[in-house]
């Protein structure tokens, strides 16, 4: 049944073979989770979709499993980088042989997947990641959070030696030996530039592909005003200490 | 003035707070979060003792003319109650999370118990 619908919506062959699956934090998304899920079945039918709830106080987590995904439910608020790692664990350990991470905000388009999927499916990467900044038009938010953008992406890609135009952005594929490293070790608080960095100190392959994201259609932003200051400075500082800290311990 | 001596020995105590606390960063025994305030104290302390002309200049508007370096205690004292009490606010926190923690813990070995061994289970008179 799952392999006609997949053969009918032109699912990727490579894609077909392996256990895939979409993992898609979500803090208070009640609006928004729904049709995140229904857009990840409708690009990939046999996806599993895992929806790590990060102590939402609203009903995210029944919206997701009205849909259908599994759900994970964090005991309390760990912030993105606890939560994004939670859903790397639950791919390492059930086996998954490649794992995307899609927002549960809606601003990843889940019909991108496949340009994402693409660099991991031909091994030429073993970690590729959406950017908004190559090419691509639509949602690019607000000027202020573009200069810090830029900012970053020139202090990773001097770190890296590799040009990284997006270094916050989220939506990425990884393979098995990505699953492991995230499942492993994933930064705290605002864990995107530092993972990048971590990436290039593994020596994983990583590589952008050019997307476009929507603006989210509800709830807030977990960077505010105030929290920019603090999160430059905090991602700033986490950047440089990772080039100098030794490597994480790989899980067997 | 403040003596010359005072100023250098303030500076090397600062730069080590700061190579400590880069160290316990880089070897993951302390996160970047509960860095920053250490830091900010390192980097404070530091410029406050390199500038001499400054220290004396920020004594004199609280009054301090006998010994300007009294200000690099001040300044110290007050980041140290910073230090603390933010670790009290984290302290608050952390048990709030560790009783959630080991309720829910509670919860499912309740639950497992009762899926393993349903006869044990208990009955409504």
């Amino acid at each position: 049944m799952t392999e006609v619908l997949e053969a009918a919506s032109g699912v990727d062959a490579r894609l077909r073979a392996l256990k895939r699956v979409a993992i898609v934090p979500a803090f208070n998304e009640e609006a928004a989770v729904t049709r995140v899920i229904e857009e990840l079945r409708a690009f990939d039918p046999g996806l599993d979709v895992v929806v790590v709830d990060d102590g939402s106080t609203d009903r995210t987590a029944e919206a997701a499993r009205a849909c259908g995904a599994s759900v994970v439910r964090l005991p309390f608020n760990l912030g993105i980088g606890g939560a994004v790692q939670t859903g790397f664990r639950y791919a390492w350990e059930h086996g998954f042989d490649v794992a995307v991470r899609v927002d549960g905000d809606g601003q990843h388009d889940p019909s991108e997947l496949g340009a994402v999927l693409e660099p991991v499916l031909a091994d030429e990467a073993d970690i590729a990641v959406g950017s908004r900044f190559i090419g691509g038009e639509g949602y690019r938010s607000s000027t202020a959070r573009r200069v810090g953008i830029r900012l970053l992406a020139w202090i990773v890609s001097a770190l890296t030696r590799q040009r990284v135009t997006d270094p916050t952005s989220g939506f990425q594929a990884a393979n098995r030996l990505g699953i492991r490293l995230f499942a492993a070790d994933y930064p705290h608080d605002y864990p995107e530039a530092e993972a990048t960095v971590m990436v290039f100190k593994h020596r994983l392959r990583m590589t952008e592909v050019p997307v476009t994201m929507r603006a989210r259609e509800s709830g807030r932003s977990s960077i505010t005003a105030v929290r920019s200051v603090y999160y430059m400075v905090k991602v700033v500082l986490a950047i440089f200490v990772a080039l100098f800290r030794r490597r994480a311990v790989p899980l067997e | 003035m403040t003596p010359l001596r005072v100023s250098i020995a303030a500076a090397i105590a600062s730069v080590l707070l700061l190579l400590v606390v880069f160290e316990l960063i880089r070897s993951r025994r302390l996160r970047e979060r509960y860095a920053l305030l250490w830091l900010l104290t390192g980097v404070v302390l530091l410029v406050l003792s390199l500038w001499r002309g400054g220290l004396n200049t920020i004594a004199g508007w609280f009054g301090i003319s006998g010994y300007p370096p009294a200000i690099l205690f001040a300044v110290g004292i007050l980041f140290i109650l910073l230090v603390l009490l933010h670790y009290s606010t984290v302290i608050s926190r952390l048990s709030d999370q560790s009783t959630i923690l080991a309720q829910r813990l509670a919860l499912l070995e309740e639950r497992f118990r009762a899926s393993e061994d349903p006869g044990n289970r208990q009955r409504v008179p």
